[in-house]
């Protein structure tokens, strides 16, 4: 059992921890309707050290990651940051990353806790000779600091202005005097920041930003909010014997390119079923594993992910739907462990008043 | 939260309070700790029969669903409709504003099997 550098604060502070991907987490320290709400309204912290990070550069840098990853590599800035899979032959996802690009042959990738060393394998052996990989994770602290009140605690601990970062980019920036490097990404859907830094200064961060007001979040509430955002969590909607178009996540698919899982991803006949949203008519919540009904009763999917949704005030879930079953609009029954639910295929995200993607000065001011 | 001394507790986390032969029941502050945030409580049926031990009602938490038992035997006589849009006073009050349903007609004979606040805490020491 694995532990961040942040598991003797997250005991201190009362926090009920339990295992995720082979580290011991918080899952609520204050109660997950308390934290979800802190992150639509206030500001809140997530330790998110488990996740891992590479570094991938050299020559070929730019080809390599092309095919490894589904999402466009060689056409992303300098300062840019980009949600993609990385697929198997099958089509399959490996795990869900976003990469960053560092500098012309550089790239930094952030992949998920319980997939980072089988994610370190497959990218260092579908590299070309001259690439390089290394390894960053242990090394590495990573902190999300979300919520529209983000903003005001992140600019007054970092040395440099933050009101120019536009959504899904990074940058360099200092904090006691060393350089950190932020980007303005999260899993909530709102203003928020990603801060990644030495293991000393990521628990600094911790505490300076619990002082100045962000309330500790653990991955209860993270589960909430990213569901409500329509996000999909690796193990649930995606996972390596799922086609990817299946998911329906099209902007993280570069369908002009060919890469590892192409030829399945891209081939519009492989897709049989489609990852929908659905809204449950009441309080009561659908869980992974429970079977999707279409309107006349027949089994037509299975329900990967299900919880209330504090903010909406009903449950909401995503499931896998065969084809003809899952147009938007389509009712459905869910058969949960107790009884049959119903509920009503619907866009995501569920939850539409998301700050995320606003213009940061508004929360500067 | 203290454990009330005037309630008789049962080794499935209710609280039962019996006056008479009515009783009104509710999960102890361990439960709703245990549970987290409850998000919706599925309420017993007024005029139906309930049955010591069995499953007579769904709580339900952000992370999970889990029965309550009836700690005695009875007929439920009135449920608390507050909790179908306010299921958080079960977290916030759980032995006055969180009650559940009450309960007419008790087997008084099933109270035997109750622990008292001492108990119940020793026994919650001891899971």
């Amino acid at each position: 059992m694995k532990k961040t550098i942040l598991y003797d604060t997250h005991v201190a502070l009362g926090a009920k921890m339990s295992l995720f991907g082979g580290y011991e987490m918080p899952i609520q320290y204050s109660g997950i309707l308390a934290e979800h709400k802190a992150a639509r309204e206030a500001a809140v912290i997530f330790d998110t050290c488990h996740m891992g990070e590479f570094r991938v550069s050299g020559a070929n840098s730019v080809s390599d990651l092309e095919t490894i990853l589904s999402c466009p590599v060689a056409a992303l800035k300098t300062g840019q940051c980009r949600y993609g899979f990385l697929c198997n032959e099958k089509g399959g996802v490996v795990d869900d990353q976003i990469v960053y690009r560092m500098a012309e042959k550089e790239f930094f990738m952030v992949v998920n806790a319980a997939t980072e060393p089988a994610d370190f394998e497959w990218v260092r052996g579908h590299l070309s000779a001259g690439t390089r990989i290394e390894n960053l994770s242990a090394q590495t602290a990573k902190l999300d600091l979300q919520g529209p009140g983000s903003a005001k605690i992140m600019q007054k601990l970092m040395a440099e202005p933050i009101d120019g970062m536009k959504y899904y980019t990074w940058a360099k920036n200092r904090y006691k005097n060393t350089d950190v490097l932020i980007s303005r990404t999260g899993y909530t859907g709102e203003i928020g920041f990603e801060i990644y830094c030495s293991n000393d200064l990521g628990r600094a961060f911790w505490n300076d930003s619990l002082n100045l007001g962000a309330l500790p979040a653990g991955l209860g509430a993270r589960d909430t909010l990213r569901l409500e955002m329509g996000y999909p969590l690796y193990g649930h909607e995606l996972d390596d014997c799922t086609n990817a178009a299946e998911s329906g996540f099209t902007r993280a698919i570069d369908a002009g390119k060919k890469f590892i899982g192409s030829g399945v991803v891209l081939d519009q006949t492989q897709k049989r079923r489609l990852l929908v949203g659905i809204q449950l008519l009441g309080r009561r919540s659908a869980r992974h594993g429970d079977t999707i009904l279409d309107n006349n009763g027949k089994p037509a999917g299975t329900v990967t992910s299900g919880s209330f949704s504090p903010s909406l005030g009903y449950a909401v879930a995503f499931g896998y739907v065969a084809l003809p079953a899952s147009a938007v609009g389509n009712q459905v029954r869910i058969r949960t462990d107790r009884q049959e639910l119903a509920g009503t295929i619907v866009e995501v995200p569920f939850y539409t008043k998301a700050t995320g993607r606003m213009a940061l000065k508004d929360f500067l001011s | 939260m203290p454990t009330p001394a005037n309630l008789k507790y049962s080794k499935t986390h209710e609280w039962v309070k019996i006056e008479g032969t009515n009783a009104t029941v509710g999960i102890t502050g361990h439960a709703q700790e245990a549970l987290g945030d409850i998000t919706f409580v599925e309420l017993p049926k007024v005029g139906a029969d309930v049955k010591k031990d069995s499953a007579c009602c769904v709580i339900e938490s952000v992370k999970a669903a889990s029965d309550i038992n009836a700690p005695v035997s009875g007929k439920v006589s009135e449920v608390n409709e507050s909790l179908e849009t306010g299921p958080e006073s079960v977290n916030s009050d759980p032995y006055g504003a969180g009650w559940i349903f009450k309960l007419s007609n008790v087997n008084l004979s099933d109270a035997a099997g109750l622990m008292d606040a001492t108990a119940y805490d020793a026994f919650v020491e001891s899971e």
